[in-house]
């Protein structure tokens, strides 16, 4: 790659990234162009979610006491950011799983990029939120409670005008395919735990087989 | 990578011994605890000992002690309801760590009936020097004097909400400055009986409410006679005991309680009634007054604490008594937490069967039934310490409450509401962020909010021209940022450069 290269990549990237504002701000034009125009990239999406997993975590380290208490003893680090990621990536697929069987136009790449775009408001809002929470009396912790709900609301939102674009549906169907897609999440969690079940009591089996026959020798 | 490999082999490593090894680890079990901010439990040094159990035997007495009921202190005297041998023991705390018998009442002059009594359950003393005995199976309350000749009786209520059918049976007594006497009876769950002075029966006191649950209430609309007759009927609580504070205010305990209500904080097993019969115990703090949180099976014990007596000692702190796992549940005027501790087994400071609590000073008195034994336990210096905080801050010393909390947490680390206590007085001595460091360890957010909101103004007064600066630069940058665009943009669009 010559020099010249990485840094029209580079610059593609940062135009990339700073199309998510654009899309937070005209979701239905933002969307449509995301994919279409290939004016989104992949490496912005991972960005994206990486800085929700970040503020996830500098969310619970640097909330004010006012606004969070949190139960240290409780918190696996692990569990907590696979409590955000493995919903989101079940949303991806089985949104994805669910609109190639009901003429969706999107392909699993794009879905998942749209709904990194989708929860850009997420990060945004909560930086400053954190610094806000620390300067915040009880009386005026409505604000940061309202703001936050507000962000998460801006999430939905873009996330339904995301999958409409993507898929090149009504609103309607949109709505219908959401519901869907939540049934979709609960029938590959169920299979997930049958699978998980289904292992260790294959594994278990094997072993106390082991042990027999070591007990026996 | 080679060392993360060798860490995680470490970790399964460890976790295989945890695995095959047992190992009775039960280091942090104490004898005394309490509940944090979470609801954990957290062990603390003991804040009573055991100063003395006395049986039969330690005081001297021929006949052992018979399923005793009642236990009243006046004084530095100590009333006991011999129960079984239809008896009453006047005893005297002489000194910390001896109790004497006085004399046995076991009957009286004068009256019209039966001059003996017939399983006394309880006992109180007035200030004016009267004995008021229930006499159970005799059905009757006695006011003796103190050279135990009648005065009067107090009989069943002779009124129209009482089923006179039923044999009265007074099973606890209180009674108040004034003379009046306030009874708990068997089958009697419209509250407490409150007879005036004269003996006159004026009233029940305090009838719980009832709570039902709306299901229940829409099937018994549908079900027929013999159903209703079947399901469990909708009546207030019965009380289980009273203690007449020093106000004047009485606290009352019921161990008929739900399980899932006193999940969600509707059951209310210890109250404190004012004249008109209402509960006006303070609840503030972050648990239910409720015994223990949680309620495991261990030891063969099941189900939530069932607090079968409350006393109150004279700086408002209350102590509750669970007959289930024998524990005694300290709780300060605003509902926290002190201590809670005791247990059930044949030591020292743990029970059988208790049936009856009451104080002297600050040492606790626990009357156990089924072992026969009355047990004093008295504060360490812990429990001391913790008492003397309270006392100070009630009483507006909030330097040496403050102090006092000081020398509470060299003792104890884990107990918050020294941290909290601190944080209160350094809040009163306008030290508001070291106060905010004591409220934030604590998570007492309320606390932390008041001291952050002081410690902010201060701030602010001290970097008001930051703050100035701050806000200019904010509200000025955009601007200028704009207007040096804006006149770029004229240079460039020129006419002068435009036309070479």
């Amino acid at each position: 790659m010559t020099p010249l290269k990485r840094k029209e990549s580079f610059e593609h990237y940062i135009a990339t990234l700073k199309y998510s504002l654009y899309c937070m701000t005209h979701p239905l034009d933002g969307f449509w162009d995301l994919t279409h125009e290939k004016r989104g990239s992949l490496a912005a999406a991972n960005t994206i979610l990486v800085l929700t997993l970040l503020a996830r975590i500098m969310n619970l380290q640097f909330t004010g006491i006012v606004c969070q208490q949190v139960y240290w003893e409780g918190i696996n680090i692990f569990l907590y950011l696979a409590s955000v990621l493995f919903p989101f990536l079940l949303w991806c697929v089985g949104n994805w799983a669910l609109t190639t069987l009901f003429d969706g136009k999107g392909t699993l790449k794009q879905v998942y990029m749209a709904s990194c775009y989708a929860i850009a408001p997420y990060p945004l809002f909560q930086f400053p939120l954190i610094i806000l929470s620390n300067v915040i009396t009880v009386e005026e912790r409505e604000f940061y409670l309202v703001l936050g709900s507000l962000s998460l609301a801006w999430c939905a939102v873009l996330m339904i005008a995301a999958m409409m674009e993507i898929h090149e549906y009504k609103v309607s169907k949109t709505i219908l395919c959401t519901i869907g897609t939540i049934f979709a999440m609960l029938i590959m969690i169920f299979i997930l735990l049958l699978f998980f079940s289904m292992i260790s009591q294959g594994i278990a089996y094997f072993v106390s087989l082991y042990r027999e026959i070591m007990f026996r020798m | 990578m080679k060392k993360a490999m060798k860490r995680l082999g470490a970790l399964a490593a460890a976790a295989v011994m945890a695995v095959s090894t047992p190992v009775a680890v039960h280091a942090e079990e104490g004898y005394t605890y309490n509940y944090d901010w979470w609801g954990d439990v957290q062990y603390s040094p003991d804040a009573y000992r055991v100063a003395g159990v006395f049986t039969a035997k330690e005081l001297g007495l021929d006949v052992e002690l018979s399923s005793p009921e009642g236990l009243f202190v006046s004084g530095n005297m100590v009333y006991l309801c011999d129960t079984g041998n239809n008896r009453i023991l006047e005893l005297e705390r002489k000194d910390q760590d001896s109790l004497e018998v006085v004399r046995i009442i076991d009957s009286f002059r004068g009256g019209t009936g039966s001059s003996t009594f017939s399983g006394p359950t309880d006992v109180a003393v007035t200030e004016d020097g009267y004995l008021f005995v229930a006499d159970r199976n005799n059905g009757r309350i006695l006011k003796l004097d103190m050279d135990l000749n009648y005065v009067l009786e107090f009989t069943k209520p002779v009124d129209a909400t009482m089923d006179q059918t039923q044999s009265f049976l007074p099973r606890k007594i209180s009674t108040d400055s004034a003379g009046r006497v306030y009874c708990v009876a068997t089958n009697v769950n419209k509250g407490l009986i409150k007879y005036e002075a004269d003996g006159r029966f004026s009233g029940f006191v305090g009838a719980s409410k009832v709570i039902y649950n709306w299901t229940d209430y829409i099937w018994k609309k549908f079900a027929t006679k013999e159903q209703r007759e079947q399901l469990e009927s909708f009546v207030p609580t019965e009380y289980d005991n009273l203690y007449t504070d020093s106000e004047g205010f009485l606290y009352v305990c019921t161990t008929n309680v739900a399980e899932a209500a006193l999940d969600d904080g509707t059951a209310e097993p210890i109250r404190r009634l004012n004249m008109m019969g209402n509960d006006i115990l303070v609840r503030n703090g972050e648990w239910y007054v409720i015994g223990d949180l949680y309620w495991g099976e261990g030891g063969g014990y099941e189900g939530p604490s069932l607090i079968t007596d409350v006393t109150a000692l004279d700086n408002d702190v209350y102590v509750g008594l669970d007959k289930v796992r024998g524990r005694l549940f300290v709780y300060d005027s605003q509902g926290r937490i002190l201590f809670a501790f005791g247990g059930n087994g044949n030591m020292d400071g743990y029970f059988k069967q208790p049936a009856a609590l009451d104080h002297m000073g600050r040492d606790l008195l626990v009357l156990d039934s089924l072992d026969r034994s009355i047990t004093i336990f008295t504060p360490t210096r812990f429990g001391a310490m913790v008492y003397q905080a309270i006392e100070q801050f009630q009483e507006g010393d909030y330097e040496e409450s403050g102090e006092t909390w000081r020398e509470v947490l060299a003792l104890n680390g884990n107990y918050d509401l020294a941290y909290i206590g601190i944080g209160r007085t350094l809040l009163r001595q306008k030290e508001y962020h070291e106060a905010m460091e004591y409220f934030r360890l604590k998570w007492d957010y309320e606390n932390y909010s008041k001291a952050f909101k002081q410690y902010r103004k201060e701030w602010v007064e001290e970097h008001i021209l930051l703050v100035i600066l701050v806000v200019f630069g904010v509200l000025c940058v955009p601007l200028g940022i704009g207007k040096l665009k804006a006149i770029k943009r004229e240079i460039d669009t020129a006419d002068i450069f435009m036309k070479q």
